[in-house]
């Protein structure tokens, strides 16, 4: 139950990390990473940093 | 936008006395903000420079013309990655080129990405800097989707222009240009994002003239989509109060990767812009001298030195000589002043009223005609007819002339096409070789007037061509 972000697509614009209600998104590298044990899937709701990405298809089920 | 200005009939009225007169047509309390300010005062933008950090990447918006792993397109020229700084990498830059640029008067920071949608980073950075150098203006700007969340704060820390980019007032049109926003935690798309973020865009303007903030608003001009539309968003922004109206061209190229890129989607000609803007003048006043500056440029307009102050380049300590930011302050004041009288002597001509010149300037600053031809990096073009001279608009040169070598002939013939329409060529120095294609073409390469005033010294000219050519005209 958890996202992952597809690092050769992210821009590291970092707006999911300021998104995620769980704080499961930090900087890692050159892009940004959800931590899973974290990421609740916002519970049922549209996940929110699917949501504010700009890059299609860049957030997606782990 | 500062036109020349032609009311001084001697004596002194307090507008044209003193230091940089405002123009006629400009409240003095806007004046006094954006006097010192190169984006909003054509006089100022002879003498201070700006830069911008890009500190503030995340977006809460997606525009047809962005593509975020690339600069935002209506701030900059797209396709050239901006250095992504933290806001303490951010604040270093901004002291190192304080540091070595005294004329540094404004510090901005837009995208890509929205800097009040970003405001952590962005207040940061603004925070300190503002403590290393109180002096310094700052602005910011936005799509306007998360400015009502932060008006107060925008005024709190003494932020006194805002720039948002307002493409259109009728959601109808907007949908056409952005796919989706995210608001309040959640996307919206269509024609209910654009409701949306055009309710949030007038609410901000509102709040903002409210409270004695200068908005500048900026239009991108999207042929089929927005042209004719963009008079209406002028005749709206202007009677909310914005003081400025910037309408700039939509950059689209395929290898951007923007959907407008992507879907054939052209940019305007500069016929097609031209005849937006002149419908729009008259109205919020357009701002001819922009430059559609990188998000990180550096320096005068007209100049980007941001490649001399990447991270990898900034000293470890910064030395700031506030000393020598004063004195060039006084010598500016004292460079305006001369200025000013300078322009005051420009008289309307005891002439056919049809006659006109069209010139082109090459200079670096300062109101003068200082800059060498093969050194120019852009022209200033103005027009001189019977009721004084007035300026038009900056060009650029994509390359410069001198850089490619002696005999670079197809850069020389590209200078002499983009000021094809001009009946002369005003610089410092020119070469043999320049001299003979510019006169070929029609223009007359004169550097009689090296090292003077501008608006004067077309006059001048312009009383001379009148006085050497009665019959014609
Ligand atoms: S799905 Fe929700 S909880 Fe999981 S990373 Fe995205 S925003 Fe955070
Ligand atoms: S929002 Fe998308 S592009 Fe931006 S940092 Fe997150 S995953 Fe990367
Ligand atoms: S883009 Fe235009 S408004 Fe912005 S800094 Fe450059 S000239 Fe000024």
């Amino acid at each position: 139950m958890a996202y992952k972000i597809v690092a050769s697509q992210c821009s590291a614009c970092g707006a999911c990390e300021f998104e995620c209600p769980n704080a499961a998104i930090a900087m890692k590298g050159d892009g940004f990473a959800i931590a899973a044990a974290k990421c609740t899937e916002c519970e049922g709701e549209e996940p929110r940093c699917i949501g504010v990405c700009p890059v299609e298809k860049t957030i997606v089920k782990a | 936008m500062m036109s020349p200005n032609l009311t001084a009939s001697g004596g002194c009225s307090a507008s044209a006395c003193g230091s940089a007169a405002a123009p006629e047509d400009m409240a003095p309390e806007v004046w006094a903000k954006v006097k010192n300010h190169p984006c909003y005062s054509e006089e100022a933008h002879h003498y201070f420079a700006r830069m911008h950090v890009a500190v503030a990447p995340a977006c809460n918006i997606q525009c047809n013309y962005c593509n975020r792993k690339y600069d935002c397109a209506n701030e900059s020229r797209p396709g050239v990655v901006s250095e992504r700084l933290t806001p303490e990498q951010g604040v270093r830059k901004v002291l190192a080129v304080a540091a070595s640029v005294p004329q540094l008067s404004v510090l901005g920071i837009a995208g890509p990405g929205d800097a009040l949608y970003d405001w952590k980073k962005t207040k940061a950075t603004f925070d300190a800097v503002v403590k290393e150098l109180p002096d310094i203006k700052l602005c910011l700007s936005t799509n306007g989707l998360a400015l009502p969340d932060h008006v107060d704060e925008i005024v709190a820390m003494n932020i006194d222009h805002v720039t948002i980019t307002i493409n259109m007032i009728d959601p109808e049109i907007g949908a056409k240009i952005y796919p989706w926003i995210f608001h309040q935690h959640k996307r919206y798309e269509g024609l209910e994002a654009a409701r949306i973020l055009h309710e949030r865009q007038m609410l901000g303007l509102d709040m903002l003239v409210a409270r004695g903030v200068l908005v500048k608003v900026n239009s991108v001009l999207i042929p089929g989509v927005n042209d004719e539309h963009l008079i209406e968003v002028n005749r709206e922004v202007k009677k909310r109060g914005a003081f400025l109206h910037n309408v700039m061209p939509l950059i689209s190229d395929a290898a951007h990767g923007t959907h407008f890129g992507l879907t054939g989607q052209r940019g305007p000609t500069a016929e097609e812009l031209k005849k937006v803007q002149d419908a729009c003048e008259g109205g919020t006043k357009l701002m001819r001298h922009c430059r559609q500056c990188r998000a990180d440029a550096v320096g005068m307009l007209g100049e980007d030195r941001g490649q001399e102050f990447t991270l990898d380049k900034l000293p470890e300590t910064i030395e700031i000589d506030f000393a020598r930011r004063e004195a060039y302050r006084r010598q500016i004041e004292a460079k305006r002043e001369l200025a000013a009288f300078a322009r005051m002597e420009v008289k309307p001509m005891e002439t056919k009223p049809s006659r006109v010149l069209t010139v082109a300037v090459a200079t670096k600053g300062d109101n003068l005609i200082n800059q060498h031809f093969g050194h120019a990096k852009e022209f200033l073009i103005y027009r001189a007819d019977a009721l004084g001279v007035s300026f038009l608009g900056a060009r650029k040169i994509d390359d410069q002339y001198c850089q490619g070598g002696l005999g670079e002939d197809s850069s020389l013939s590209r200078i002499v096409a983009l000021i094809r329409d001009c009946d002369a060529m005003l610089c410092a120095k020119i070469g043999g070789c320049p001299w003979g294609e510019l006169a070929a073409a029609g223009i007359e390469p004169i550097d009689d007037y090296a090292h003077e005033f501008i608006e004067p010294s077309i006059a001048a000219l312009y009383a001379k061509r009148c006085a050497d050519a009665p019959a014609d005209a």
